[in-house]
């Protein structure tokens, strides 16, 4: 993997700030990230993690009382130094961005057909009639029966599922490159789940498209992403293959979510849960984050953060522990 | 599962049947159809027994918390019994109505939701306490530290107000809360839906033990399989109001019967690399229960589906001396 083609996106010490009137948050907290062509990157945590602002952040769609700091590099150039015309060219036709909760994301009053011909206005030269054609390939190409009847459903007419996957149409309508993907399933329900996780791994097969899934579910990821980082209060600590990261977690914090998570086995098992609740943000950390709950903590582990150094083909984790691990992983 | 092994049933169900009349809409009254009715919980039979916890699961819509509400009487079912220690629940009056209330309790989604915002943690306890006389007076503040100390909160937790807590705290205050009143039953609807991954796991260890110490029932209502299958001894899986299959936890994970649970223990993403497929478990949506399919509920999007399902309900019965299922072909 480390050999492998340079990234499409490179995100580089990525903060994110907030100002509020209770003083301010840091809610990203320097995470670097790289997807490459075609890749389905997740990007894993729990809530206050950090995993959406940073993916809204790689856009810039972020309140205004966000400042953002670092590098986001979209086939070399950076997004954030970008002006207004050229963010405005990228988001939506080379990036696009799906919501966990589309009802929200739709606009209610249009036809579910408009809301791609909208998108199909903005980002294509097709006519009218080629745009209506286009249409009603992509509500097919989704998943959707009887694409051409539909078009002129609303949105309220639609199932969660299915209002999913109209959105997903809309993104797919500029033919992007990157599609960001923040819990889009969170909201559904598990078979439907299922269905439209399959569906947007077919896409990306099928189309060559790369994808950033934020999720807070573990299983998500190993169902459906080539590589995973793992997000704890803004930064990013445990990032690798999914397999290796999966079978040989060296962060403390992905060791203890792996195994706190219900796994198969025998029933009415204990699980093996985390102790203590996860940090707030609105106050600088010193050393580890993820040092007041963790069972393997040191003595630096309070005071000095640790670096984020390879552990692995493609693998890297910030934990002093991480040897700790690899060999307790290796006797057992 | 056959009755001569399993220990006196402390709550016991039989054919029970929630409906729900929608309001007629304007064109309803104009064209003088009747209101229409959500057969939310539809001919539901199961048994609890003491220590035992009885697992629920189902996708949206399938009845499962319209179910947990008939149960404690919140609502009260259109058909059906429910018995409670061989008591008939749903004829209680007054003060055997009080002491049923008291014994079967319930602990929601989001406990914020259910717990008073202006009532410190403490007082919302002793409340409890002192509606129900479950302790003289004199004795309620150290009932109240020991119901702290039963889910491990600290005993200052007892001066504080829910929105000082986080959500996973705040859940243990509606346990304890749940659990000042003595029940016998806990019916616990979503209960860690709503709290992550690491902080989930702390409330099921917690339910868990105090079944251990208390010998509590426990119907644990939830859409996540990989949960249910940690705390529960048996299963029982819901589609569109109705049990469609109900056995031993470990057994039907092992080999479910009907197609739905079959798509369902599919459907759901396993922690395990390497297992990326991208044929989807189940097609189809779920259908509304406004108007469920004739026949088999599942049929619309069943691999399986023959005429015969299409046609006739198949009956929740002992197929080949297993559990029961709910499918012409199981």
């Amino acid at each position: 993997m480390s050999g492998g083609p340079d990234p499409i996106l490179a995100v580089e010490r990525l903060a994110v700030t907030f100002d509020t009137p209770r003083g301010s948050v840091r809610a990203v907290d320097g995470v670097d990230l790289s997807v490459r062509e075609g890749e389905i990157l997740g990007l894993v945590g729990e809530s206050g993690s950090g995993k959406s602002v940073t993916l809204r952040g790689i856009v810039r769609l972020l309140r205004a009382n966000a400042a953002v700091a670092g590098r986001v590099l979209w086939k070399g150039a950076d997004l954030l130094a970008a002006s207004p015309e050229r963010l405005q060219a990228v988001r939506g036709r080379e990036i696009a961005m799906i919501f966990q909760e589309p009802m929200t994301a739709l606009n209610p009053v249009l036809s579910i057909g408009t809301q791609i011909e909208e998108s199909l206005v903005a980002h294509t030269t097709l006519d009218d009639a080629g745009r209506k054609r286009r249409a009603a390939e992509l509500l097919d190409l989704v998943g959707i029966a009887s694409a051409k009847v539909r078009l002129a459903a609303y949105p309220h007419e639609f199932s969660g599922g299915m209002r999913q996957r109209a959105m997903i149409a809309i993104a797919l309508a500029a033919q992007p490159r990157l599609l960001l993907a923040d819990e889009p399933t969170t909201a559904l329900d598990v078979t439907i789940q299922d269905q439209i996780l399959k569906l947007l791994l077919g896409l990306c097969q099928d189309l060559g498209m790369a994808m950033i899934l934020v999720t807070h579910d573990l299983g998500v990821v190993a169902e459906t992403c080539d590589r995973v980082s793992v997000m704890y209060a803004g930064r990013v600590v445990e990032s690798g293959p999914v397999e290796a990261l999966f079978r040989h977690p060296r962060h403390a914090y992905t060791h203890a979510l792996l195994r706190s998570m219900p796994h198969g086995g025998a029933a009415r098992q204990p699980l093996v849960p985390i102790p203590g609740q996860p940090p707030r943000l609105d106050r600088p950390v010193e050393g580890c984050p993820f040092a007041p709950r963790c069972q393997l903590v040191e003595d630096r582990c309070r005071t000095v953060a640790p670096p984020f150094e390879p552990v692995g083909p493609a693998h890297a984790a910030a934990c002093w522990a991480s040897d700790r691990l690899a060999m307790a992983e290796g006797t057992a | 599962m056959s009755a001569a092994h399993r220990p006196a049933e402390l709550l016991e169900v039989q054919g029970l049947s929630k409906r729900f009349a929608l309001q007629r809409s304007l064109g309803d009254v104009v064209l003088r159809r009747e209101a229409r009715v959500v057969r939310a919980v539809e001919e539901v039979s199961l048994q609890v027994a003491r220590g035992e916890t009885l697992g629920i699961v189902g996708e949206s819509g399938c009845g499962k918390s319209t179910l947990a509400r008939c149960l404690v009487r919140l609502y009260e079912p259109d058909a059906g019994t429910v018995r409670f220690e061989g008591q008939d629940a749903l004829a209680l009056q007054g003060d055997a109505r009080r002491a049923f209330n008291r014994r079967v309790q319930m602990v929601f989604q989001d406990p914020y939701g259910s717990l008073n915002p202006r009532l410190r943690v403490g007082e919302a306890l002793a409340e409890a306490l002192r509606v129900h006389r479950i302790v003289p007076d004199g004795d309620v503040g150290a009932r109240v530290d020991a119901l702290l100390d039963l889910v491990h909160l600290p005993r200052d937790a007892a001066g504080r107000y829910p929105h000082e807590f986080s959500g996973g705290q705040r859940q243990r205050i509606g346990i304890a809360r749940a659990l000042a009143v003595e029940p016998s039953v806990i019916i616990a609807d979503e209960p860690v839906s709503a709290l992550d991954v690491s902080v989930q796991a702390q409330i099921v260890n917690l339910f868990l033990e105090l079944q251990e110490r208390l010998g509590l029932a426990l119907v644990f209502i939830t859409h996540d399989l990989r949960l249910v299958r940690h705390v529960s001894h048996r299963l029982a899986v819901m589609y569109l109001g109705r049990i469609v299959e109900t056995g031993p936890t470990e057994r039907v994970f092992a080999a479910p019967r009907h197609p739905y649970t079959q798509a369902l223990v599919a459907a759901v993403p396993a922690v395990e690399p390497g297992r990326r497929s991208r044929q989807a478990a189940v097609r189809g949506e779920l259908p509304s229960p406004l108007s469920p399919p004739p026949g088999c509920p599942f049929h619309p999007r069943c691999p399986l589906a023959q005429d015969v399902c299409r046609r006739d309900l198949p009956a929740l019965r002992e197929r080949s001396g297993d559990w029961p299922v709910a499918c012409h072909f199981a």
